[in-house]
């Protein structure tokens, strides 16, 4: 069984560093990153960071709570919904939105209609991840589904949540989703400047998220959830009701997710259904694993670092890229469970049994060689 | 909606559809049971069995010059167990086993191994879909009454899966290595304590619901266009079959195949496709606060 432990940080300089130095130099990276990067790169940068805060919203339940939802995207999908509504209304200009027209609907319908003041618009992009997340966690923690069968309700949920909004093609815009969103408060989409402040505030929201996880996990509230992830029933013959806790950060990290979606759907114009379906559900769980599960930090750095070497790669060679997730996946439990993160901290890798066995043989081949070579010099 | 025959056609439909699910969900419950993993490649084992169907039908091309599916569709149904379980076999030796009692992290393995056998097929086969020919007396109906048609393709599957069943059934009850499964689901340490080899154990029902999943591929090859990612178009519903039915347990997944079967089809008659799923899901979501455990629970310690 692999556990995570809590780390606790020797003291001192070297405690410090260990600590701090790799968040500090990845945010003095990333500001400076418009100095070196072009302005493609930059956007794209953008787009990832907010992956990052769907990876530390996924992180904070699966690294801590030991909860692994395959359905996240649902949550950013909505918060990206929720605030594309806003654009989409900001672009209409006062007229029914386009893909409206084309199905046939006479007027606005009645939920879209808050959507055109900001102030409705904004804390929708929390409240509903949230609210969604609080009533199925509620469902399921209070009936103690955990685990595995929680994974797979999750990942039913992003089923069932994409599907229905392509369905819903005259309220979603179906499968092409919400598109041409022009303009944010009046400032334009398509300019270099209005990109390049989205980029600082993805960077704003993701450093606010990153100390709000940390604030989580290092409070009390945090050491239980460890101690529900470690052991459940010890927690409930404690005396707390870990289905309360469960709920709570799911809905927490849920509603981060959303923040992750409504920071991604003005920097690429568009959402769509395919961002909240299984796929693209399950891949940020790679990312985090990639990273290192259970640092926060990790979730972060492993989703710049897949999402980057997935543009890269795919981009010239697509069809490698689907083999390479395919062995990220396998290899981030197998051979490297901790993650970049356990890397940097000399944690070691871990060989499979049959690669170790592997191994040894190969040693025992090589040092029977190197005696028989011994023997004939 | 109100005419009878309709229903009759739509829980017929409901059956045909289940039984497929059941296939599929059989080697699910069976591994959950069995190791306490969920196997997400499952999907591709039936995509392996479609695209097995489609090779052999190739092959008689080559080799007669017609699809000559009369014949070369029934040699593909064992064939197609063969092929899916034996990929499930290697499956489980080189990965799986290793990762006992990380459930979580055999998702995403094996979600892995998911990713790689489609992109596989694509590379093989191509990424557009291809077809199979029905074997020329399955494309009939059979008419009970003017209003009443069944199509004799939806007959065969679920006679397959009900012959799949038997045999499932022969050998979890009435063989030596299906006493050994039984022994093992109960209590690992003292069955294996006891002399049963564990680990042949699960990679023999390893091998064996993968290749369940293979033969419902087969069947799925009668119904509609094979594709490398069409495993992941039922494997969810698979999955709340499972959880519905109890992880781990023959009977309960059997009623609850069915019952998801029939209820989508039901959905699906009187509103739409996707509201018909998204009520089903939400029905055992609701379920669970009554039953947590599923329709029926392994008694064990």
């Amino acid at each position: 069984m692999l556990t995570l432990v809590v780390r606790r940080f020797p003291g001192g300089m070297s405690g410090h560093l260990a600590r701090f130095g790799p968040p500090v130099i990845l945010a003095i990276i990333l500001l400076a990153a418009p100095l070196f990067l072009s302005d493609f790169r930059i956007n794209l940068l953008g787009k990832i960071l907010a992956f990052a805060i769907l990876a530390l919203s996924l992180d904070l339940i699966w690294g801590y709570a030991g909860m692994l939802s395959l359905g996240h995207g649902v949550f950013f999908g909505l918060g990206g919904y929720a605030f594309a509504m806003f654009l989409k209304l900001e672009a209409a200009k006062g007229e029914l939105p386009d893909f409206m027209f084309w199905s046939g609907l006479q007027e606005l319908p009645i939920f879209w209609a808050p959507f055109q003041h900001a102030w409705f618009a904004i804390p929708m992009v929390v409240i509903l991840p949230g609210l969604l997340a609080g009533a199925l966690g509620f469902l399921v923690f209070r009936s103690r589904i955990t685990g595995v069968y929680f994974a797979l309700i999750s990942q039913a949920l992003a089923l069932m949540v994409s599907i229905l909004f392509i369905g819903q093609q005259p309220y979603t815009g179906g499968t092409n989703g919400l598109t041409n969103l022009t303009s944010v408060f009046g400032h334009s989409l398509y300019s270099v400047d209005t990109q390049k402040a989205l980029y600082y505030i993805t960077i704003g929201f993701l450093v606010g998220s990153y100390v709000l996880c940390l604030g989580i996990v290092s409070s009390p509230f945090g050491r239980l959830l460890v101690a529900i992830r470690d052991d459940e029933n010890r927690v409930r013959f404690s005396g707390y009701d870990p289905a309360i806790f469960k709920t709570a950060v799911y809905a927490v990290s849920a509603a981060l997710a959303g923040i992750g979606g409504a920071l991604f759907a003005p920097q690429v114009g568009i959402v769509s259904p395919t961002m909240m379906g299984i796929v693209p559900s399950i891949e940020v769980a790679v990312w985090v694993a990639v990273g290192g599960r259970g640092t926060l930090i990790g979730a972060i750095i492993g989703a710049i670092v897949v999402n980057y070497a997935k543009s890269l790669l795919s981009e010239s060679f697509p069809d490698f890229w689907t083999y390479f997730l395919g062995a990220l996946f396998i290899g981030a439990v197998l051979i490297f469970p901790r993650g970049i993160i356990g890397l940097l901290r000399r944690e070691g890798w871990q060989w499979p049994q049959w690669m170790s066995v592997a191994r040894r043989r190969m040693a025992a081949v090589g040092s029977a060689t190197s005696r028989v070579w011994g023997g004939i010099k | 909606m109100t005419d009878p025959a309709a229903w009759a056609v739509q829980v017929f439909n409901g059956l045909s559809m289940g039984s497929i699910f059941l296939l599929v969900a059989l080697g699910l419950a069976l591994s959950f049971g069995l190791m306490n993993i969920i196997n997400l490649a499952h999907g591709e084992f039936i995509m392996i069995g479609a695209y097995t169907t489609f090779s052999i039908q190739q092959l008689a091309i080559v080799l007669t010059g017609t699809p000559a599916a009369d014949y070369s569709y029934f040699i593909s149904i064992p064939v197609a167990f063969l092929v899916a379980g034996a990929v499930g076999f290697v499956i489980e030796r080189l990965l799986i086993r290793h990762l006992y009692g990380r459930s979580l992290d055999t998702l995403l393995a094996t979600w892995g191994v998911g990713l790689f056998l489609q992109q596989l097929a694509r590379t093989i086969f191509g990424a557009p879909n291809v077809q199979v020919v029905s074997p020329s007396w399955l494309i009939a109906t059979l008419d009970i009454t003017t209003n009443l048609v069944l199509p004799v393709k939806r007959i065969f599957i679920i006679a397959l899966v009900m012959l799949c069943l038997g045999g499932l059934f022969w050998y979890m009850f009435r063989s030596n290595w299906g006493r050994r499964t039984r022994a093992v689901m109960q209590n690992r340490p003292m069955a294996s304590s006891l002399g049963v080899a564990t680990n042949q154990v699960d990679s023999l029902t390893f091998a064996l619901g993968s290749g369940l999943a293979g033969v419902a591929g087969c069947a799925l090859a009668l119904l509609g266009p094979i594709g490398p990612s069409m495993g992941t178009f039922y494997i969810v519903d698979a999955f709340i079959v499972v959880i519905l039915g109890g992880l781990g347990q023959i009977r309960g997944t059997i009623l609850a195949a069915l019952l998801i079967g029939m209820f989508n089809s039901i959905f699906e008659f009187s509103t739409t496709a996707v509201v018909g799923k998204v009520l089903v899901f939400a029905l055992v979501i609701l379920f669970l606060q009554w039953k947590p455990r599923g329709l029926m629970q392994l008694r064990g310690r």
